[in-house]
């Protein structure tokens, strides 16, 4: 990217003024839809301003890992789908979007939003798999928080499918049996560009960060993933404002998403 | 007997006839089927006496000579720059044309210009491949330093510029800031960053109301309440369209 437009990015940031006018700690207006596409047990789009991001839930009934045969199986995927940035290219997954997988994946399996155990049909034989893939549909910065608010918006309005008596699915039919989620576990993804933090960084200002933290939470107290990123160190007093500020924001989006159904 | 059956302003879509009969003569974005004129594009018909027009509602920008644009380096080539210029065809900037001094053979081409500056550039020659042929050279050609660019419609440009550049000088006037547009939908801006973004909100608010009658005014409006302070002399506000 051009370095200048980089410097005149932090520049016009140490005014106190982001590239597109918001505050340094505004989300860009939040919308979710769900439930939208047929073939998914459930599904979300989740848009802040003009990027967009979707999130799938895929169910199935697999044979359990040896080592677990008590547990469901939880998978988190993400995509980079060129079609969402000139940047991306199709191939072998980048190291962003492994990063922005596990992140995701943190934040729902520490967190023990699901219990894995109740997703056990017969021990060591056969329990459900739930299988989480999240795709850009417009980049334009911030893929964690938004994945990971579509991937929790899809949790919560996935039904399971129907088992035939032969042990195999109809995905035709639905059941109304719904995912026990036992937590909302929401990443936030704070920036600090020079000595500003921000969040919900454009695509730009991403390219502009040096340094980032996200953080997980379950509730206005309760932490459950921390991911750092970025070249500069952090220093204990800066991460004490980047949770702060995480926590604060991640309630703003918990009430969004109170209204999802 | 020529009959014309689309009216001035209509939205018509591509293979739609707009006239029959050898009367009319089809322009840009129009061609003759027989007798007819026939659209090839979706877009706006515009009767300009005999001769049919069609500008396009959206889309990329179409090359064409003497016109001022704003292009991305994209790639160094062995005798010049490769620029992006927001079109489907990208543009040449060869070393004769990049720079008053002169250029060594061999010299290193990125001490000139380096891959993602911005250069303000003039069209020198379209071929009929398609091939665009740019220059540096010239009143107000050079490169952009500090500032930021956005990307516009470039079928919204003239509204941009408005008559004889009176909505772009007002949005200087009213902001301070250094603001260039490219006949191609590069807009570069610099100045305050919070007058920065005004103008790109400025710009939005064009590119959604352009089709609006008023406009002008509406936007000494926006632009009045925004920055907190009069515009004086306020540029002739008949709103014709130019394009």
């Amino acid at each position: 990217m051009n370095q200048e437009i980089l410097e005149h990015i932090k520049n016009s940031l140490r005014k106190g003024v982001r590239i597109d006018g918001r505050k340094p700690d505004e989300i860009r207006p939040v919308t979710i839809q769900t439930g939208f596409l047929t073939t998914a047990e459930g599904s979300a789009r989740v848009k802040f301003g003009d990027a967009e991001v979707l999130a799938g839930v895929k169910m199935a009934l697999e044979k359990p890992y040896p080592d677990t045969p008590e547990d469901g199986v939880l998978m988190v995927n993400s995509e980079l789908l060129p079609l969402s940035n000139p940047e991306f290219e199709s191939g072998p997954p980048s190291i962003e979007s492994i990063e922005t997988a596990r992140v995701i994946d943190r934040g729902i399996r520490e967190s023990k939003t699901i219990d894995t155990k109740s997703l056990c049909v017969e021990k060591g034989e056969k329990v459900w798999s739930v299988a989480i893939d999240i795709v850009p549909i417009n980049y334009e910065g911030n893929l964690i928080d938004m994945g990971g608010l579509a991937a929790i918006a899809a949790l919560k309005t996935a039904t399971f499918p129907f088992v035939k008596e032969d042990g195999t699915i109809d995905y035709h039919q639905r059941t109304d049996k719904k995912l026990d989620l036992k937590k909302m576990p929401i990443p936030i993804t704070v920036c600090k560009i020079g000595e500003i933090f921000i969040v919900d960084p454009t695509d730009e200002e991403e390219k502009a960060v040096d340094a980032r933290l996200t953080v997980t939470s379950v509730d206005q107290k309760t932490l459950c993933a921390l991911q750092k990123g970025g070249d500069h160190p952090l220093s204990e007093s800066d991460i004490n404002t980047m949770v702060e500020l995480a926590l604060k924001k991640a309630g703003e989006l918990r009430k969004i998403l109170e209204g999802v159904n | 007997m020529s009959e014309l059956l689309a009216k001035d302003k209509e939205v018509v879509v591509p293979g739609q006839v707009l006239a029959k009969g050898m009367d009319y003569i089809p322009g840009q974005g129009t061609y003759r089927l027989k007798d007819d004129v026939l659209a090839n594009r979706l877009g706006m018909v515009s009767v300009e006496g005999k001769v049919l027009k069609t500008t396009p509602l959206a889309g990329r920008y179409i090359p064409r000579k003497d016109d001022v644009i704003i292009g991305r380096v994209d790639d160094i080539l062995m005798s010049g720059w490769r620029l992006e210029i927001n079109s489907p065809y990208s543009a040449v900037l060869p070393l004769k044309d990049a720079s008053f001094d002169f250029i060594a053979k061999g010299a290193d081409l990125t001490k000139y210009f380096k891959l993602d500056d911005f250069v303000v550039i003039k069209i020198t020659q379209v071929t009929s491949q398609n091939l665009v042929d740019v220059t540096a050279k010239g009143q107000g050609l050079r490169k952009l330093r500090g500032g930021r660019v956005i990307k516009v419609n470039p079928q919204k440009v003239p509204r941009i510029i408005g008559k004889k550049g009176s909505m772009v000088s007002m949005l200087k006037k009213a902001t301070d800031c250094k603001v260039i547009v490219g006949q191609n939908g590069f807009v570069w801006i610099e100045g305050a960053p919070e007058m920065e973004v005004i103008i790109v909100r400025a710009l939005r608010k064009i590119e959604e109301e352009s089709h609006q009658s008023g406009l002008t005014d509406r936007l000494k409006g926006f632009l009045e309440k925004e920055t907190g302070k009069k515009i004086e002399d306020a540029p002739e506000n008949n709103d014709q369209k130019v394009n």
